[in-house]
C-alpha cells in the first residue's frame, strides 16, 4: 500500500470552513452514438457531517450520475466530466489520481446501490464479501475478516448472524440482502454515505426498517447521508435538506420544512400536488403536463417550461440561475416569488 | 362509480397451490407453496377493489387465476354467474374476454417488433367475433384516441414511446374486447412520479366511461386509497382485512394492516418524530410453511396462545363495522395519531 486515505485527504477539517462534501458546478456528460448527452448541467450541493441530504428527481435528472461522480465509479469514457469540482474535505477528488481515489473509495466515501441482489457476488459468500472490504483496504486475514464479518451482520440486525455468514446472497430475503449492502459500505466507518434508491426494491414494512437502520447508524456515527431516490415520503421522513433534481440541474434546494410547506419551484409544486391526497377523494389528480425532457434534446431557456403553468416568454429564451429565496434556500425559476405565493402564473 | 346491482364477480374459497417436488426421474411432491389460501370477495359493476400487501402474499397468483392463467386448486371464480374454474373450451375463451389486465411493466410487456396497431389489435385475432377483418383498425384508432394517444400514430413501435404512454397503449390493449373487469397489476409503479398522476387520472375517467369493474393491485396504499372503493389487505396467501376505503384507511381493526398503514412514510415532514410507528420484526414466513392458527402470529405484538390454535376467520368482528380475521380485532386510527 502506497499511500494510506488520511494521507490522500486530511482525516479532519480541510482547508479553511469547507464542507465535508461539496459538490461545485458538476458537468458530466456521455458520449453516445446518438450524440452527447448532457446528464449532469452544473450541479451544486454541500453536505455536513452528521446531516441527511435527500436528492429527489425523476429517471434521467442525473442524480444517480452525480452520486456516481462523486463516487468515482463513471465509466470514462463514455463518461467525462467537463467542468466541476467535488471537494472532499477540501481536496478535489477529481484531481486525485486513480491510486489515491481507490483510497478513498469505500473507506471515506461509501455506497449503497438500489438492486442489493445484482449488486452483490452470487458466487461468493456474503461473509467473504463483507470481509473482503477489511482483507483489501486493512491488510487483515481471512479468519480476522471473517469475525469483523460476524461483528457487522450483528450491527445491521441480521439474525443468526455467526451461522449465516457462510451463506450466499440468494439465500437472503431482499430486505436482509439490503442489510448486507449497508453492512458491506460502513464496515470502514465511511465520513459519507451515499444511498441510491436504497429501499425502492423493498416493501413498506421492510422499508421502514431499513430506513430506521440507517437512521440509526447515521446518529451512532456522525456520518453525512446523501439519501437518492423519487419517494417523496421517504424524503419526509428522514430529510434534513433536499435537493430537487431536474434535467441534469438541480431546481431548488431547500431545508425539508420549508419544502413541504411553500415549494419555491413549479417542478417541486407540481410533484407536491399530485400526491393524493384524502380530500381529493374521487376527483382528478393534479398531473404535470407532459414529458421529462429528452436528454439529447433538451428544451431552450428553462428545462421545465414546456410542461410549466408558471411560463413566461423569457423562460422559453433565458435558462434560470439558482435564485437566494433566503440564505438556506434556492429556486432556478425566473417566477420563484409568484411560485411561493401561490398564485397561478 | 358507485357499484350498483348483482357482483359481477364473485370468488369464494379460492385455492392456488403450487405444488414442491424433490427427485428428478421419480418426482414426488413434497410440499406446496400456498399462495392463495381460502380467499372470498365480490367485485360489483363500476367498482374498484384495491388489493394491497406485501410481495409474496399471493395477490399477483390471485390475478392470474381470475384471468384464468392458472387453474385454481379448488373454490370457485363466478362471472356473471358462471363459474370459470369449471369452464373449458370454447366457453372459458369466451369468458376469459371478459376479464382483461394491464400490466406492471410496460417496458417488456409490449412486444418490441410489433407496431402499437398490431399490438392492440392482436385482442382481435383471438376473438375474431369481436370486429370484423374490415373494422380493426379504425377500432384500434378509436382505442388510441380513448386513452388519450395519437391515432395517426397507429404504425409506431412501442420504443417510439415514454413510459407512461406506453402504459396507455397497454391500457387501450386492456380495452380491446370491451371487457367488464380489468385487472391492474401495479399499474404504475415502474412509471415516473409525474406520470402516475396522469395514469391514475386515465383509468379513473375510463371506468365511469366504460362502466368498468376494477381489481387494482398496488403496493402504494396512497394510489389505492385515491382509486379503491373497497380495498382488501393480503397476507400470506389470506385475506385479513376487508372493508370501504375509509374503514381501512382510518380505522383499521386487524394487527397487520395498522403496520402497513403506519409503515408508509407521510409526504409531510411536520411532526416526523412524533409519529407513532409500529415497526415489524423480521420478514414474512414461508408461504409453503406458513405458521399454525393465524398466520400473522409471527410479528404480531397481540398474538397469545389462542392465535397459535385457531385460524381466525373473515368476519365482523365486535366494534368494528368490516370483516378482519383477528382474534383481538380493535380500530386504531394510526395514520392520523401522533
Amino acid at each position: 500500500m502506497k499511500n494510506t486515505a488520511t494521507e490522500v485527504v486530511p482525516a479532519e477539517g480541510g482547508l479553511g470552513n469547507d464542507p465535508l462534501l461539496a459538490v461545485d458546478n458538476l458537468h458530466v456528460e456521455f458520449a453516445t452514438r446518438a450524440g452527447l448527452v448532457k446528464a449532469v448541467n452544473g450541479v451544486s450541493y454541500t453536505l455536513n457531517a452528521g446531516e441527511t441530504l435527500a436528492v429527489l428527481g425523476e429517471s434521467g435528472s442525473g442524480k444517480s450520475v452525480t452520486a456516481q461522480a462523486i463516487m468515482g465509479i463513471l465509466d470514462m469514457p463514455p463518461a467525462r466530466i467537463p467542468l466541476g469540482e467535488v471537494r472532499f474535505r477540501g481536496t478535489d477528488l477529481l484531481k486525485l489520481k486513480e491510486e489515491a481515489r481507490t483510497q478513498i473509495r469505500g473507506q471515506r466515501i461509501a455506497m449503497i446501490f438500489q438492486d442489493a441482489l445484482s449488486a452483490l457476488n452470487p458466487v461468493f459468500t456474503v461473509g467473504w464479501q463483507i470481509g473482503e472490504m477489511f482483507r483489501v483496504h486493512r491488510g487483515m486475514s481471512r479468519r480476522d475478516a471473517e469475525t469483523k464479518a460476524v461483528e457487522l451482520m450483528d450491527r445491521v440486525r441480521i439474525p443468526a448472524a455467526k451461522q449465516r455468514v457462510n451463506d450466499y446472497p440468494h439465500q437472503f430475503s431482499g430486505g436482509m440482502r439490503q442489510r448486507i449492502m449497508i453492512a458491506m459500505s460502513i464496515a470502514l466507518d465511511p465520513e459519507v454515505l451515499i444511498a441510491d434508491e436504497p429501499t425502492t426494491a423493498l416493501d413498506v414494512t421492510v422499508q421502514a426498517q431499513i430506513m430506521e437502520l440507517l437512521a440509526e447508524l447515521q446518529r451512532e456515527s456522525n456520518m453525512g447521508l446523501i439519501l437518492i431516490t423519487h419517494d417523496l415520503g421517504v424524503v419526509a421522513d428522514v430529510a434534513d435538506k433536499i435537493a430537487v433534481m431536474y434535467g441534469g440541474r438541480i431546481v431548488e434546494n431547500a431545508p425539508v420544512h420549508d419544502i413541504y410547506r411553500t415549494p419555491g419551484h413549479p417542478y417541486t409544486k407540481g410533484l407536491l400536488e399530485s400526491i393524493p391526497r384524502v380530500d381529493q377523494k374521487g376527483q382528478e389528480l393534479y398531473a404535470i403536463k407532459g414529458l421529462p425532457p429528452n436528454l439529447l434534446d433538451m428544451p431552450s431557456g428553462c428545462s421545465f417550461h414546456p410542461r410549466c403553468p408558471y411560463r413566461q416568454d423569457n423562460c422559453v429564451t433565458d435558462v434560470p440561475e439558482l435564485y437566494e429565496i433566503n440564505p438556506t434556500r434556492n429556486s432556478a425559476c425566473h417566477y420563484w416569488r409568484e411560485v411561493l405565493d401561490g398564485t397561478d402564473g | 362509480m358507485a357499484p350498483t346491482g348483482d357482483p359481477i364477480l364473485e370468488v369464494r374459497d379460492l385455492v392456488k397451490h403450487f405444488p414442491l417436488s424433490q427427485g428428478i426421474v421419480f418426482k414426488r411432491q413434497i410440499g406446496a407453496i400456498k399462495a392463495v389460501d381460502g380467499v372470498s370477495f365480490d367485485l360489483h359493476r363500476g367498482e374498484t377493489l384495491g388489493v394491497v400487501g406485501e410481495s409474496g402474499c399471493g395477490k399477483s397468483t390471485l390475478a392470474k387465476v381470475l384471468m384464468a392463467l392458472e387453474r385454481p386448486t379448488s373454490g370457485s371464480v363466478m362471472i356473471n354467474g358462471k363459474d370459470m374454474a369449471k369452464a373449458r373450451g370454447g366457453d372459458l375463451k369466451r369468458m376469459r374476454r371478459n376479464v382483461q389486465m394491464v400490466m406492471q411493466d410496460p417496458y417488456t410487456s409490449l412486444n418490441p417488433r410489433m407496431t402499437v396497431g398490431d399490438i392492440i389489435g392482436e385482442p382481435y385475432e383471438i376473438h375474431p367475433d369481436v370486429a370484423p377483418k374490415g373494422e380493426r383498425r379504425r377500432k384500434v384508432q378509436d382505442l388510441l384516441d380513448v386513452v388519450g394517444l395519437n391515432p395517426d400514430h397507429i404504425n409506431r413501435y412501442p420504443h417510439q414511446f415514454s413510459g407512461g404512454q406506453r402504459q396507455r397503449i397497454g391500457i387501450a390493449r386492456g380495452l380491446a374486447l370491451q371487457p367488464e373487469i380489468i385487472i391492474c397489476d401495479e399499474p404504475v409503479s415502474a412509471l415516473d412520479v409525474s406520470i402516475q398522476a396522469q395514469v391514475i387520472n386515465l383509468l379513473d375517467r375510463l371506468q365511469t366511461e366504460f362502466d368498468l369493474a376494477y381489481i387494482f393491485i398496488a403496493h402504494d396504499l396512497s394510489v389505492v386509497r385515491h382509486i379503491s372503493d373497497r380495498v382488501a389487505v393480503m397476507y400470506l396467501g389470506k385475506m385479513v382485512e376487508l372493508g370501504k376505503d375509509l374503514e381501512i384507511y382510518d380505522k383499521p381493526a386487524h394487527p397487520y394492516t395498522q403496520a402497513l398503514l403506519s409503515a408508509v412514510p407521510v409526504p409531510d415532514p411536520e411532526g416526523r418524530e412524533q409519529r407513532e410507528r409500529i415497526i415489524l420484526q423480521g420478514d414474512p414466513p414461508s408461504p409453503a410453511n406458513p405458521p399454525s392458527g393465524c398466520r400473522f402470529r409471527t410479528r404480531c405484538w397481540k398474538a397469545e396462545e389462542i392465535c397459535a390454535e385457531e385460524e381466525p376467520l373473515l368476519q365482523i368482528r365486535p366494534g368494528t363495522g368490516h370483516e378482519s380475521a383477528c382474534h383481538f380485532a380493535e380500530t386504531h386510527d394510526v395514520v392520523h395519531a401522533t
